[in-house]
Parts: C-alpha cells; structure tokens; sequence
C-alpha cells in the first residue's frame, strides 16, 4: 500500500507542478525516479517532523501541495501541534501519509504502534482522516486529494494487505462504501479491517446471520448519513478497527447512534484495541488476534448483542 | 542604548501601545516595546508590500513568530493602513479583528497566525522554498524571540534553511535577554547565540535593534549571502523606553492594568515632541 501510494504521488507530481514530496528519513531508494527527475520537488529533510510540519504549511501557503511521509505515529503524536496549528488552524493543503497505521510496526513495540492516530487527528476542525483497506483503494484515492481542500491524514496499512475494495463502487473522500447488503447486523471498517468485516459476515452467513460490511475509508468527515441509514436497518452495530476503541471509527459511530434518536437504542460494539499499551511483541495479525479484532471476534460479538436483545424483548 | 535613541516617532508608538494597554487592560508591552524598532523599518523600507492589496503574490513575507510581540507590530500596520486604526482600541475584544496573538483569518496582511512558539520560522522556511522553487524574487523574514529560541523546532528549521541554502530567507532574533520568568541566562541560556547561528550555516550579523540608523543599515543590507540564510542577532531591551517597565518580568504580560499605574508610565514619556499623529486617534 505505501508503494502504491508514494509512486500515485510520482504520478501526481509529473501531471501536476504543486507537488512537492517530502519525506523525514526513510527507506534508502524510495522515489528515486521521483528525485532523479523532479529535484526541486523532492526532499528528505530529516528526522525534525514538527519543522516539517509547518514547513509544509508554508509551502502550501505559497500554492504547493506537499505530500510527507513518514512514520504514522511521528506524523500525528510528535508533531500534534503544528499540524492543529498550521496543518488546522491555517487550513493548508498538507498531506500526511502515515506509515504502519496500527500496529503494522509490532514487532518493534510499543513506541512504534499508532493506535491513537486516527483519534487525535479527528479532533482538529477541518482535518480529514482516511484509511484506505487494500492498493487498489490506494489509487482511487490519490488523484482525489490533489483537489481537497484543507489538511489530510492518509493511513497505511502493512502492505500486500489482500485486495477486497472494488471499482464498480466507485470511492469519493468522505463517502461510505457499502461492500457487502445484510439485514440483520452492520459491521463497519476502516483501513484493513474491511477484510476483517467482510470474513466476518461470512463467517456469519454460515450461522444463519445476514450482515451489511460498510467501509468508512473516510472517518473524517464521518459519513454519518450513510452510516445511519444503515445503521437504522439492522438488529446490531459492530465497528471494527485497529485503533483504540476511544477516539476513532468506534467512537464516530457511537456519537452518531447516541444521537440519531432512534426509538430503541441499537445493539452497539466496538472492537479494538482496549485502552492501555500492549507491552507484547508479534504480527500486526497476531496482536489483532490477541485484543480480539478478528472475524471470529466479531461473529461472538455479534451473537451476544443479538442474544442480549432477543432477552429483552 | 539609552532612551536618547527613541525618536518622537517611537515614543509616540509607545505612548498609543500604553493607552490600548490601560483600554482593554491587557497586552505583552515589553515584547512590544522590545521589537517596535525593528518592525518600523521593515514595514517603512524593507518590506515590498502592498496594504490595498494584502495577498499580492509578489509581496516580501514577513511573519512575527514570536506572536505575543503582536501589539508592537498591529501599531504599525494600521500606520501603514492595512486596517483602521480605531481596530487597535479593540484590540483582543469580542468587537475586534485584532487579538492577542497574530491571526491570518482576521487581520489583512498577517501571514500566519502566530502565538505558540517555533511555528513561524519554520513557515518561513517553507514560504522561503517555495520561492525558490518557482525562482520568485519575493523575500521572507521571520522575527523569532529569544525565548522562542528554547524551542527544538526552531533550531530543526535552522538546520533545514541552512540545507536547502535558502539565501531569500532572513531571520532576525530578538535578543532582549529577557523571558517570562526571569533573565534568557537564567532560564535556559542561548550564549554564544552568534556562534550557535554561524556554525548552524547562517550568515550572522548583530545589531542595536532600537538604533535606527543601525537597524536601517542593517536591514537593508539583508539577505546578507547569496548562499545562505541570514541572521540578524538583534540586541533590544524588553520594555524599552520607559525605565519602570525595562527588564522587569512583570511586565511581561500584562492584564488589568490601572489608572495609578499607567499614569507614571506614560510621564516617563513625556515629550512634546512626541505629540505624533496618533494623539488624534480616541476610542471609539
């Protein structure tokens, strides 16, 4: 997915001259194409995001559209406030491609999980915060933040994440995606767990359950129309994210069903990751599997909120 | 650097700078007092800009990054008309544009919105690139504090404009040698600043920030390299002009300021030949 990314940003650049790339420190060879024939537009400018930040701002207040990538949590945690301030505040057309959304990074520990991302960005007025779920998403989505006006988050997944986004139904940043119609619970996605979403509700079919897997790529702005919509069809809600449970795609879901003012509330869960630091090493999957963001997670979840109601109606 | 050095002209910025403070009974005065100078020559014959027309592409960019100087700076904008001068005896109200930090949305001509310390200089670097990159003569100057100077971002951004050989981009440090809580030394001391700058790859000069004809030379000398960014190491004194408020922390911030005293202050001003064009601007 991050291939993807940065070469769509390769290709922006060469149709558009407001491009400009900015990378902190990494991988040794990324965009060397990129650099070899745009110089003036390419940049590694060291490990000092906060600088970098605002550099952008002040580049995109001088009619560039710098694209930065770097680590996910030293684009959202480290530098918070030059991206409220100067990303927020001056409502710049910064593009912040985050690396290892997550916990892409596991294996590295804790320092390296960005599992609040997703929430801290979402606070900052005019923000968007997108996770696209596979590469083909990935280059639906690009072309689209050359016109988007203000700052943006894009999160990446781990990479050769399996393919499950489909181009009949279109992507507009901000649009939920409905991947899959089912009556009786919603699973809603962002980033990779769509595939999650989608393995669950087949695992649900099995057991006689229909479930609708809606794909928020978008979770800011929230498209809380659509989510409603689909919301108010079904017996339970799940989200499903990996992201803490506070501040991100649960808590947007949440918000709009506390406040959609549906005759009875709906059934209602979240999975994540819960609120404290995983001091455990492994694969993005195997510290999925142990907070219990998994198909099968979701299937159990389903069944209690759907035993939960059957007991008091 | 005695007080002979202030003109009728910057006594009588001082002077309105006081009456806003005893108006709206706040403000930061001594770094207004400390930068007054320095912002009177650039927007006087430095700057390229336009007042009638504040986001003409090819104007200077100038951004106070240390933002709570703003007082200092709002004076001579509406001086040089980028909005009315009744706005400055609504300064930091709910019926004003102008407020306690600098704010692009609001006020004409202001670039960034300021106040958090180590943003500004960095905009500046990327503004400063972003010339470079489309080869526009435009030039862009930062006023950091001394205080801001604590800030790991602003030596990231030197690092940076000294990199990218951003020889359009000059960064004037206000160099009061005073902060909130006490003396620059005390608190976290920025000595030997000059060498700190020179061996980040600037080209360095100093100057008496509140001697005009030395700040004029100074500046208008600016950018200083074709190859590097410049620095200009400004020596001011915080509160400068009036003796009670000089190097006096208390004056650092400043709410519910009273008439008793106020009043000794603005004696400490005194001067017929200050009587400038302001004394006609009241309240509204």
């Amino acid at each position: 997915m991050r291939k993807t990314c940065l070469d769509q940003v390769y290709l922006l650049a060469q149709k558009d001259p407001r491009v400009i790339f900015i990378g902190s420190d990494i991988g040794a060879g990324t965009l060397d194409a990129f650099k070899r024939e745009m110089p003036d537009r390419f940049y590694m400018e060291g490990v000092s995001e906060a600088h970098l930040i605002s550099m952008m701002a002040g580049l995109a207040m001088s009619g560039k559209i710098p694209y930065l990538n770097t680590i996910a949590t030293f684009i959202s945690r480290r530098p918070f406030e030059h991206v409220l301030l100067d990303g927020g505040l001056h409502h710049t057309k910064i593009r912040l491609i985050g690396s290892g959304g997550g916990v892409v990074y596991g294996p590295l520990g804790p320092t390296h999980l960005a599992l609040e991302d997703m929430a801290i960005l979402r606070t900052i007025p005019g923000m968007a915060v997108v996770a696209p779920c596979d590469a083909e998403e990935m280059k639906r989505l690009m072309p689209q933040t050359l016109e988007w006006d203000g700052p943006m988050y894009i999160r990446l997944g781990k990479g050769g994440d399996p393919v499950v986004s489909r181009a009949e139904l279109g992507f507009q940043i901000g649009k939920a995606i409905l991947l899959q119609e089912g009556r009786d619970v919603l699973l809603v996605s962002t980033g990779i767990t769509a595939q999650t979403a989608l393995e669950a509700a087949g695992l649900m079919a099995a057991e006689g359950l229909q479930a609708a897997v809606q794909h928020m790529h978008t979770v800011k702005p929230f498209d809380r129309n659509a989510f409603l919509e689909q919301a108010s069809r079904a017996s339970a809600v799940i989200s499903l994210e990996e992201h803490t449970v506070i501040g991100g795609l649960g808590s947007a879901c949440a918000e709009a069903l506390a406040e959609a003012g549906f005759d009875r509330p709906k059934r209602f869960a979240r999975l994540g990751f819960p609120d404290v630091f995983p001091h455990s090493y492994g694969s993005q999957a195997e510290l999925m599997e142990k907070y219990g963001i998994t198909a099968s997670d979701a299937l159990k979840t389903a069944q209690k909120l759907l035993e939960s109601k059957s007991r008091q109606l | 650097m005695g007080r002979d050095v202030l003109d009728a002209r910057s006594r009588s910025y001082r002077r309105l700078i006081l009456d806003i403070l005893f108006k709206v009974k706040r403000g930061h005065i001594g770094s207004a007092f400390s930068i007054l100078e320095i912002v009177r020559v650039l927007y006087d014959e430095i700057l390229r800009y336009d007042s009638k027309n504040p986001k003409w592409e090819d104007r200077d960019r100038f951004i106070l990054s240390k933002g709570h100087g703003c007082l200092g700076l709002y004076v001579i904008m509406a001086e040089k008309g980028f909005f009315p001068k009744e706005e400055l005896f609504r300064f930091s109200t709910a019926s004003g544009i102008l407020g306690g930090h600098p704010e692009h949305i609001t006020v004409p001509g202001i670039e960034a919105s300021t106040g958090s310390l180590g943003h500004g200089f960095s905009i500046a670097v990327g503004m400063a690139l972003a010339a470079k990159i489309d080869r526009k003569s435009w030039r862009t100057f930062t006023l950091v504090g001394d205080g801001e100077c604590n800030e790991g971002s602003v030596w990231e951004a030197a690092l940076s404009a000294a990199k990218l050989k951003l020889s359009s981009l000059t960064v004037i440090v206000d160099y009061n040698k005073m902060q909130c809580y006490s003396s620059t030394a005390e608190v976290l001391n920025l000595e030997p600043l000059a060498d700190k700058w020179r061996s980040f790859g600037f080209e360095v000069r100093e100057m008496d920030g509140h001697n005009l004809a030395e700040v004029q030379k100074t500046l208008r000398a600016a950018p200083f390299s074709k190859t590097k960014p410049s620095v200009v190491i400004a020596h001011t004194v915080k509160g400068k002009g009036i003796p009670d408020i000089e190097n006096n922390p208390v004056w650092h911030h400043r709410a519910k300021t009273t008439e008793e005293e106020l009043k000794p202050l603005l004696a400490a001003l005194a001067d017929p030949a200050c009587a400038g064009e302001w004394e006609g601007v009241e309240s509204p």
